[in-house]
């Protein structure tokens, strides 16, 4: 039973980044690719908790909370990129 | 050591103190310090002849490489000896000359007695070593120091051309001499000399590797020797200084290949290749060498020639004294006459050959020029070298009272009686070696004519020479005087050289001849009776005299042959024409392009293995062991499919960056349902990292550069498509043909019991198989300190500021 609802909640996400791909590939401009990509690591996040029930493990725990910081990383380091064309800043009094 | 490797070594480990002889005794000529050594050296091989002449040797080995069967050994028999002789003898004597020759001021004596002890010391060790590798070193030596000594005087260019062409020529033989040393040592199993000798060729005559030895041999023996085509490289060597030319190039290195050809006699000689090789090839040089010799207007030029034309001669004589391997006993002398008439040319040709030399080098240094159209009248100038000239080269044209006249009867009598031997096809084509040896002979009369006559006789053109002619000094025709008394002295004393040197020569040339005690009797007579040889040789000298006075008519013959048909514009032109071309084939498939190069790669990789497979049958597909397809497998392969595809075809790099991440990332998928969470760890952390370097290096990209789609070429889509084909057969047949299970149980077992974990990867990182976590860590290490000095290090920027 469990597993019957883990696999359709698996393909309803694997269908909703298909359609998130389509976006990063297609998205006019730069900014709704970098949301689209946010949103496949966060639903990457929901594949691997689901693929851990279906596998039945625990060992794949530390992957959600890493995808999930990366996730944020990237899209926090990026927007940055987009605002003011550099990531790390040099230091101002220079 | 022994005393005998002491005397092979002596002139190199003298070679070490001449520079110091040199520096600190600046007011003796340094030649004065060399020339006791080649005296002593002959004196003490001068005690070998009581057991050579019995037919013994004396061997005395120094073990050098052992494992290999390469030891230093040297053995004296009858050959080794004479050329032994010959070596120090004239060595001595030219070292005398040199002494009067070179200047103590203007010249560096340093080196030329460095490169000539060398080459003495190195033509020593060629003669009388036993072992072929060894005698191989000394031969590449022999090679060395002649091309140091050829281009003694390296500013001028012609120098250095004679010097290179003679080097090239002769490490080419040598190099295949090597060959043939390793074929024989693949066929005997040793490579002592005298060992091969013993076992006979008889076992070997069918073995497939027989000729080709055969063959390389006699390609380093011909380099050496000067034979047809390779002779070229010897008139170029006449920009020698002449005491080198004397030495080198007409009485020691050449013959080396005289000398090799004769040891090998008794191994190769009754094969029909090496007898038609040897003596044709040794025939059509004489007559090829006396035949240019005739329109050289060069002194040194004519005696390079006629040194060419001369060791053709010789060969020819060794070539045909083969043939009498095939007649047991020595009592059939009859066929033996042509190896005791090579043997006596040999010595007699050092005699006259080594005094033409210094005689020219005497003109030369006293005049200033050795052309002879400048040249003329010098008779009443130089009365004693006009003396020793004339004897030598009449001895050269053979005729009587000088020693070449006894040499070249005997050389008649072996050309004429070998037709009658029977063998080897010889009733037709043997009819032409008499015919060509008479021509050659009244070839090599016109030419020792000229030298002489044209030089002393005539007109005396003071205009044209650059100095003041007189008599030499009386130091420097000491040397040549010798040796002319030795001319006439063989000449009525022949049989003095018979029992000491010919004989035991001719019993290691033609050992399988002699059983037992016996030896050789060899008798050299002047006159003998009203035969054939005698009146080919009033034929050579009545032609000869009538062909010499009207040679102005005739010359005109060598201007059928155009410049661009002689063998040395072949030379020029093949090295012009390899050096053109593979340069141009180098700019051709090195254009410099990254592209280019991984075209290569890729074809290569696709060929090879592609080719590998369809030989050997290899593809297999095997089911058998294939694990289920789930669903979600088969969705995560489309998105990364869907991805490659999309980088290919997308328009911007930025795009390309992201599908590229999320390839990545779906990796790192793969990874989770293939339970590997460490992987997937990692590749998440890896793969976001390099992303962020991607765009860092897209950011930093030249600001005009306009986006557009990547240009489709149809080579690079089959190539690729290639590798992905050859990679995915290769997979498929790799995975269908699992030999034996994995050793993974082991891991399973004992990562808790034996390492105290229980993440089986990371106990394997760190604890089975550290050693590679080690090295990946100095990898990293390594690519940080690399990016870091990469960044902060500029030094073409600091130059410019």
């Amino acid at each position: 039973m469990l597993e019957t609802i883990v696999s359709i909640a698996l393909l309803m996400i694997a269908i909703a980044m298909a359609m998130l791909i389509y976006r990063v590939i297609k998205g006019p401009t730069t900014p709704d690719r970098v949301i689209a990509l946010d949103a496949l690591g966060i639903n990457l996040v929901a594949i691997v908790a689901l693929t851990s029930i279906l596998l039945k493990t625990s060992a794949f725990l530390d992957i959600i909370l890493l995808i999930a910081i990366l996730a944020f990383i990237g899209t926090v380091a990026f927007s940055k990129y987009l605002e003011k064309g550099v990531i790390i800043e040099n230091e101002r009094n220079r | 050591m022994s005393l005998l490797l002491l005397a092979i070594l002596s002139p190199l480990l003298l070679a070490v103190f001449v520079p110091i002889f040199y520096k600190y005794f600046r007011p003796i000529h340094t030649g004065w310090f060399v020339l006791p050594l080649p005296v002593i050296l002959f004196s003490y091989f001068l005690t070998y002849i009581p057991i050579t002449s019995g037919n013994q040797f004396a061997a005395q080995t120094l073990s050098w490489i052992p494992s290999l069967g390469i030891d230093f050994a040297a053995r004296v028999d009858g050959l080794g000896l004479l050329f032994a002789l010959l070596i120090t003898g004239i060595g001595a004597l030219v070292v005398l000359y040199s002494i009067y020759y070179l200047g103590k001021n203007k010249e560096q004596l340093n080196t030329f007695y460095v490169y000539l002890l060398m080459f003495m010391g190195a033509m020593l060790g060629v003669v009388l070593s036993d072992n072929l590798i060894v005698l191989y070193m000394f031969w590449e030596l022999t090679s060395f120091s002649s091309f140091l000594l050829i281009g003694y005087w390296y500013n001028r260019e012609k120098s250095r051309y004679g010097a290179q062409k003679s080097m090239l020529i002769t490490v080419f033989g040598g190099l295949c001499m090597l060959g043939g040393i390793i074929l024989l040592y693949l066929m005997t199993g040793t490579f002592s000399i005298s060992e091969i000798m013993n076992m006979g060729a008889d076992s070997f005559f069918h073995n497939s590797l027989f000729i080709p030895a055969l063959i390389f041999i006699l390609l380093g023996a011909f380099t050496k020797s000067a034979q047809f085509p390779f002779h070229i490289w010897l008139p170029d060597a006449m920009e020698a200084p002449t005491p080198v030319s004397a030495y080198l190039h007409s009485a020691t290195m050449v013959k080396a290949g005289i000398y090799l050809v004769a040891r090998f006699t008794p191994f190769f000689g009754e094969s029909s290749v090496w007898f038609w090789l040897v003596s044709g090839i040794g025939l059509f040089t004489l007559f090829w060498g006396s035949f240019n010799a005739v329109k050289q207007i060069d002194l040194k030029g004519i005696l390079a020639y006629s040194t060419v034309s001369q060791l053709g001669m010789i060969m020819s004589l060794l070539g045909v004294g083969a043939a009498a391997l095939h007649f047991e006993g020595i009592h059939d002398s009859y066929f033996t006459v042509a190896t005791t008439a090579a043997i006596f040319h040999l010595i007699n040709h050092a005699t006259f050959k080594g005094s033409l030399f210094m005689v020219v080098g005497i003109v030369d240094h006293e005049t200033g020029t050795r052309d002879i159209r400048n040249l003329g009248g010098l008779m009443t100038f130089m009365p004693i070298t006009f003396t020793v000239s004339i004897i030598g080269a009449f001895s050269m044209a053979g005729l009587p009272p000088f020693n070449g006249f006894l040499s070249k009867e005997m050389f008649f009598t072996g050309m004429v009686r070998i037709q009658e031997a029977g063998l080897f096809n010889l009733e037709t084509l043997g009819i032409l070696f008499p015919i060509i040896a008479w021509i050659a002979s009244i070839f090599t009369f016109i030419y020792s004519m000229i030298l002489v006559f044209k030089t002393f006789t005539g007109k005396y053109q003071p205009e044209k020479l650059e100095k003041k002619p007189h008599e030499a000094p009386m130091g420097m025709l000491i040397s040549p005087i010798i040796l002319v008394s030795l001319v006439i002295i063989i000449f009525f004393f022949p049989n003095l050289l018979a029992d000491t040197l010919i004989a035991p020569a001719m019993a290691s040339i033609l050992p399988s001849l002699l059983t037992g005690t016996e030896t050789f009797h060899v008798h050299i007579a002047a006159w003998h009776g009203f035969t054939i040889e005698l009146y080919m040789t009033i034929g050579v000298i009545l032609l000869g005299t009538i062909m010499f006075l009207t040679r102005e008519k005739w010359m005109g013959i060598y201007r059928i042959f155009p410049e661009k048909l002689t063998i040395n514009h072949v030379y020029n032109g093949l090295l012009n024409h390899s050096q053109s071309l593979s340069r141009s084939f180098t700019d051709f498939y090195m254009n410099g392009s990254i592209r280019t190069y991984l075209l290569y790669i890729f074809t290569f990789f696709i060929v090879l293995l592609l080719s590998t497979m369809g030989l050997k049958n290899a593809f297999t597909l095997d089911t058998s062991n294939l694990g289920t397809i789930g669903i979600w497998e088969i969705i995560l392969a489309l998105l990364i499919v869907i991805s490659c595809i999309a980088v290919l075809f997308s328009k911007s790099r930025m795009t390309s960056i992201i599908l590229l991440g999320a390839v990545g990332y779906t990796v790192s998928l793969f990874y989770v349902l293939f339970r590997a969470p460490d992987l997937a760890l990692t590749q998440l952390v890896i793969e976001t990292v390099s992303v962020a370097l991607f765009l860092l290096c897209f950011y930093h990209l030249p600001k005009k550069r306009n986006e557009e789609r990547m240009r489709f070429k149809l080579t690079n889509a089959i190539i690729s498509i290639g590798v992905g084909l050859v990679v995915t057969l290769i997979a498929i047949s790799a995975h269908s043909n699992k030999v034996f299970d994995s050793i993974a149980q082991y891991y399973v077992e004992n990562t808790y019991t034996e390492a105290a974990g229980k993440n089986m990867v990371n106990v394997i990182l760190v604890d089975f198989r550290g050693f590679d976590t080690m090295f990946e860590i100095t990898v990293l290490a390594i690519a940080a300190i690399g990016i870091f000095s990469m960044i902060k290090l500029r030094l073409s920027g600091r130059k410019e500021s």
